[in-house]
């Protein structure tokens, strides 16, 4: 089993910080730490759902009607995510609202589709999408905690309106920083979060070199 | 609501870079000079017009009547590419002017989120075919004005001092979040004041 196919995506070549796809979303459902999780794992079950059907089908699908042909793929597994969270997480299904269907637009699905599924094995398309995923939907909580915690003063593991997981921070929650709940606070958190990766990238680099 | 508020909504109180997010990755991609900025607007504004008529039809022409509502994203994503492979073949016939200022963008549209949001959003407010059409409108001129200034914030932050961390992409988030805190200044009240609603 090739674990690198797994594991690159999760540092790094993260998508949020490192390849920088899928903005969109990232950016408006980054309120909640909840939202988060279940934008992310949406974005995993598609992409693993894709990855895995253009990978069988990579022989089949003639190379100049490729793009649409993708995009039918994941398109499809988009609707059943959102038939299915419709079904069971009405909350959730309405919390993410519009960005659960523009999910067929997030380029980090059609992108590893281009650049991976299309020339590797099912099993290690399968494993590039788990760590593709992965990576996104804990690049996606980092945005949604920092936001959530000093935006709201709150952390929300768990909204399924029964069962409820909210954790309060002391000090927080009384005054928080409103300013990073909303659209502004998701732009300035992001180019923080992205200065502080180029930084740190940056840095091991110069260790590395040294090191040699 | 009327033809007025809706221009006003999408332009301004939810405009769709700096408060809804769409559309995000040309805004940081395509930035970098205002007149390459300029060709990405024109050519979003038109296939939002387009695609937010065209959708309306597939989905009250089709779609509804056969009780097929759950394609909506499918037919959709599908209208959009067709439109955006018909619309960069007439523009070549037509105008090969403009097709050499736009045609290098105009395949990236069909995975802009703005494209797919107006298309979904229209349907979602139930909108009819012409406050569509003017939504569609509204959502492209919010997405170049807002892709406009940043091209002209950028080119002045090239000559600015900058630390070396936050050279590029990272500087370019930070100065839309002060832009998008300048735009929250708009919010529903607005339309509301005005009376537009």
């Amino acid at each position: 089993m090739n674990t690198k196919e797994l594991t690159k995506g999760i540092f790094k070549e993260n998508p949020i910080f490192i390849i920088m796809l899928g903005m969109c979303p990232t950016l408006a459902v980054s309120t909640q730490v909840w939202n988060a999780i279940g934008m992310g794992a949406g974005v995993i079950f598609v992409l693993l759902g894709s990855n895995i059907f253009i990978s069988l089908l990579k022989n089949i699908i003639p190379d100049s009607i490729r793009i649409p042909s993708y995009i039918v793929i994941i398109a499809s597994f988009v609707t059943i995510l959102e038939m299915v969270m419709h079904a069971f997480m009405v909350d959730l299904y309405n919390a993410l609202g519009i960005y659960l269907s523009l999910i067929v637009v997030n380029c980090i699905i059609l992108g590893r589709a281009e650049a991976f599924a299309n020339k590797n094995s099912v099993l290690d398309s399968a494993l590039d999408a788990i760590g593709m995923g992965v990576g996104f939907t804990l690049g996606l909580t980092l945005i949604a905690a920092i936001r959530e915690i000093f935006g709201a003063g709150t952390i929300t593991l768990i909204n399924l309106g029964d069962i409820n997981v909210v954790f309060e921070v002391p000090g927080l929650s009384e005054s928080p920083i409103r300013v990073l709940a909303l659209s502004a606070g998701a732009l300035l958190v992001m180019g923080y979060l992205k200065a502080f990766f180029t930084w740190y990238t940056a840095k091991n680099e110069k260790k590395a070199k040294e090191a040699k | 609501m009327s033809y007025i508020g809706i221009l006003v909504t999408y332009i301004f109180v939810n405009n769709f870079i700096l408060v809804k997010f769409m559309g995000i990755c040309p805004f940081i991609g395509v930035s970098k000079n205002s007149e390459s900025a300029i060709g990405m607007g024109v050519a979003v504004t038109f296939v939002t017009a387009v695609a937010s008529v065209a959708c309306w039809a597939v989905y009250y022409g089709l779609l509804a009547p056969f009780g097929l509502e759950y394609l909506r994203t499918i037919s959709f994503i599908l209208v959009i590419a067709a439109l955006v492979q018909l619309v960069e073949m007439v523009i070549r016939k037509m105008s090969p002017s403009l097709y050499k200022a736009l045609g290098i963008y105009l395949p990236l549209i069909t995975t802009n989120c703005a494209v797919l949001g107006i298309a979904i959003i229209n349907i979602d407010n139930g909108y009819n075919l012409l406050q569509s059409f003017v939504a569609g409108i509204a959502a492209g001129l919010g997405f170049t004005m807002a892709i406009v200034l940043m091209a002209n914030l950028r080119e002045k932050l090239e000559m600015t001092p900058v630390r070396k961390a936050f050279v590029g992409v990272p500087i370019t988030f930070i100065s839309a979040g002060i832009m998008a805190l300048a735009f929250m200044a708009f919010d529903s009240s607005l339309i509301t004041n005005l009376g537009l609603a």
